[in-house]
């Protein structure tokens, strides 16, 4: 039977599809034939892999509130309001999204760093150093994740009605007001799987936290830092490390069914 | 200041934007509900949003109650939160976070009276309303006159000195519509402030409203009490929607000379110059042949281009000198053969026309 659904799929498409699904699979497949199912919770509860696990969800947790905190603003901004340079400003918001990591991690560091020309500042004035902190964690997160965010924002204020707005004004309600109890309950959908989003992508950053930060066990080890690290050590840690991070990304994917992955796009 | 300022809304202003200009002057009365007719791109909803503070003038100024909203000379411009107006939307705009009774909680609470007193201002306007039963629901779960109802008490919470009505009974279907049609007339009556009903439904407008101003092309092309625009229609805006023939014309004496060709024979009313002459569809006769030894003072040969059924008669367009719209039974329409292409005869009798100054 051939109904509008089921169609013959031509060999010269078939044939790489299935290669493409064997290529996204098989590695995954790798990952669960090798975990220490019996051992899972022994090799999580060593300490490199405890400490890197705790820092990882604290962290990853500091970024998407500092990312909601600044971020949602940003994206109001954005959507709401015009002003000269607000299309290069766009565009450095989403550079991170495209920015390999690394160097944003580098960047992070002469910025921050304590000859860098903020961090030199930092260092005379308070005494403060950054880099190789767990402070350097969150900011590289942050860095690297906010933007899902604020692009998350943006798109759902743009096409939000703003008839909505326009009312709660004539009945009194002052911007911030209207902001505050019409605009932020009614795009309060895409601020989740906004932040959804972004607490992901802090939760799995490499590049620019191992940059800023450093990889000091118990201080800024992340989970996948820690992952890169105890693979030749203690590949069973590496592995149980891996699949939590595995089981967090399914999690997220499935509670962002209906927005992400059906829909096809999030703005 | 006048009088007018100190007591109700007065507006004397422009607005533009992009090729569209509104330019109206006018003011409204407390207890007085002022309906405002037009086409649609007339220019209505922009003189509600420029009057609740939404679009900005561009010059003259807007008074309500003795305060002035907006002075472009001036640079004097109350933001729309600081208006004492309350607005019906046509969608409504319910919103949709909120319970009925949040909603019109809504307006109190942001004006600054506390959560429990904001709430019983509600539940206060609910009842009034016959709501009550409504207060938990959200508005996905409300029918389109409850709603109406809803945005109308959300309107009125906010204790406004001004309520504007932007076209209130177009989103519901033609069987709520004469419903709550009569629930609106009894509310807006205890209005105490002045009221802006925007129609295009005449029905509406002659119902609910206590005087018309007709604006077409941002500007005021009529303004009068609603039996005097239904019976002295100025422009063919008007006369269509309050279903009359309208012919300019140039009056000298019994004659009128008709812009669209030919001559109407007048009760002489010592008419000369520019005039409009109104002629009820059904105070026209039709017939097949000339018609001689009728007390009609004016015939005219037409054609016949269409017919449509209306609820109990034919109306029949009729193209002549002057063209016009004729209502006769169905049975005159079999008996005579009326058809598209037909020739036939019009007649009007002098008193059965309506004239009047342009």
């Amino acid at each position: 039977m051939r109904g509008a659904t089921s169609r013959s799929v031509p060999a010269p498409l078939l044939a790489p599809a299935l290669v493409a699904v064997a290529f996204l699979v098989l590695p995954l497949i790798g990952l669960l034939i090798r975990a220490p199912w019996g051992q899972l919770a022994r090799a999580l509860s060593g300490p490199d892999a405890t400490h890197a696990l705790v820092l990882s969800l604290w962290t990853a947790s500091a970024s998407t509130a500092i990312s909601l905190i600044i971020g949602v603003p940003l994206a109001w901004l954005l959507a709401r309001t015009r002003f000269p340079g607000q299309r290069l400003l766009r565009s450095l918001v989403t550079l991170p999204l495209v920015l390999p990591p690394v160097v944003g991690g580098v960047a992070l560091l002469l910025a921050f760093g304590r000859t860098g020309f903020i961090g030199r500042l930092l260092d005379s004035w308070f005494g403060l150093t950054i880099p190789f902190t767990p402070v350097a964690v969150v900011m590289a997160e942050t860095f690297v994740a906010m933007p899902f965010l604020i692009l998350a924002v943006e798109g759902a204020l743009r096409s939000a009605d703003q008839g909505f707005e326009e009312a709660a004004a004539t009945l009194g309600a002052r911007p911030f007001t209207v902001f505050r109890r019409v605009t932020l309950p009614m795009i309060s959908p895409a601020v989740g799987a906004g932040a959804v989003l972004c607490w992901a992508r802090a939760l799995g950053e490499f590049g620019a936290t191992i940059t800023f930060a450093g990889s000091f066990p118990g201080q800024t080890e992340t989970m996948p830092i820690a992952v890169y690290y105890t693979l030749e050590n203690d590949p069973e840690a590496a592995i149980a490390l891996s699949i939590v991070l595995l089981v967090v990304s399914v999690v997220v994917l499935v509670s962002l069914r209906d927005r992400w992955v059906r829909g096809g796009t999030v703005s | 200041m006048t009088s007018d300022e100190n007591d109700g809304l007065f507006v004397s202003a422009a607005v533009s934007r992009g090729s569209f200009s509104l330019d109206v002057s006018m003011t409204a009365v407390p207890r007085q509900v002022l309906g405002l007719l037009g086409p649609n791109g007339a220019g209505k909803s922009t003189l509600l949003g420029a009057v609740a503070g939404l679009i900005p003038v561009t010059s003259g100024r807007i008074v309500l109650s003795g305060r002035v909203m907006d002075d472009a000379e001036a640079g004097t411009f109350v933001p729309v939160y600081e208006r004492p107006v309350g607005y019906v939307f046509q969608d409504y705009r319910l919103f949709p976070h909120l319970t009925v009774a949040e909603n019109v909680a809504f307006s109190p609470r942001a004006r600054g009276i506390g959560r429990q007193a904001a709430r019983s201002a509600a539940t206060g306007w609910l009842s009034r309303l016959g709501l009550a039963d409504l207060t938990e629901r959200k508005p996905a779960a409300l029918s389109g006159g409850q709603a109406q109802k809803v945005a109308l008490a959300r309107a009125l919470a906010g204790e406004p000195a001004l309520l504007l009505l932007d076209e209130p009974l177009s989103a519901l279907d033609a069987g709520t519509r004469l419903h709550v049609q009569a629930e609106l007339k009894r509310h807006l009556e205890q209005f105490s402030g002045p009221c802006i009903l925007v129609t295009h439904d005449p029905l509406e407008a002659l119902v609910l409203a206590d005087r018309l101003i007709v604006l077409e092309g941002g500007r005021i092309v009529q303004e009068g009490t609603p039996a005097q625009v239904a019976r002295q229609p100025a422009t063919d805006y008007v006369a269509k929607l309050v279903g009359l023939n309208l012919y300019a014309g140039s009056a000298a004496g019994s004659h009128v000379a008709l812009t669209a060709g030919g001559t109407f024979v007048i009760a002489d009313r010592g008419f000369h110059g520019d005039v409009l002459v109104a002629v009820r569809p059904s105070s026209i006769l039709i017939s097949t042949q000339r018609p001689e030894h009728t007390s009609g003072r004016n015939s005219w040969q037409a054609k016949i281009i269409g017919l449509t059924l209306l609820a109990d008669r034919v109306r029949i367009d009729v193209d002549g000198q002057p063209p016009a719209l004729v209502d006769v039974t169905p049975a005159a329409v079999a008996e005579l053969s009326l058809e598209p292409g037909r020739q036939v005869w019009l007649t009007v009798k002098a008193t059965d026309t309506e004239v009047y100054t342009r």
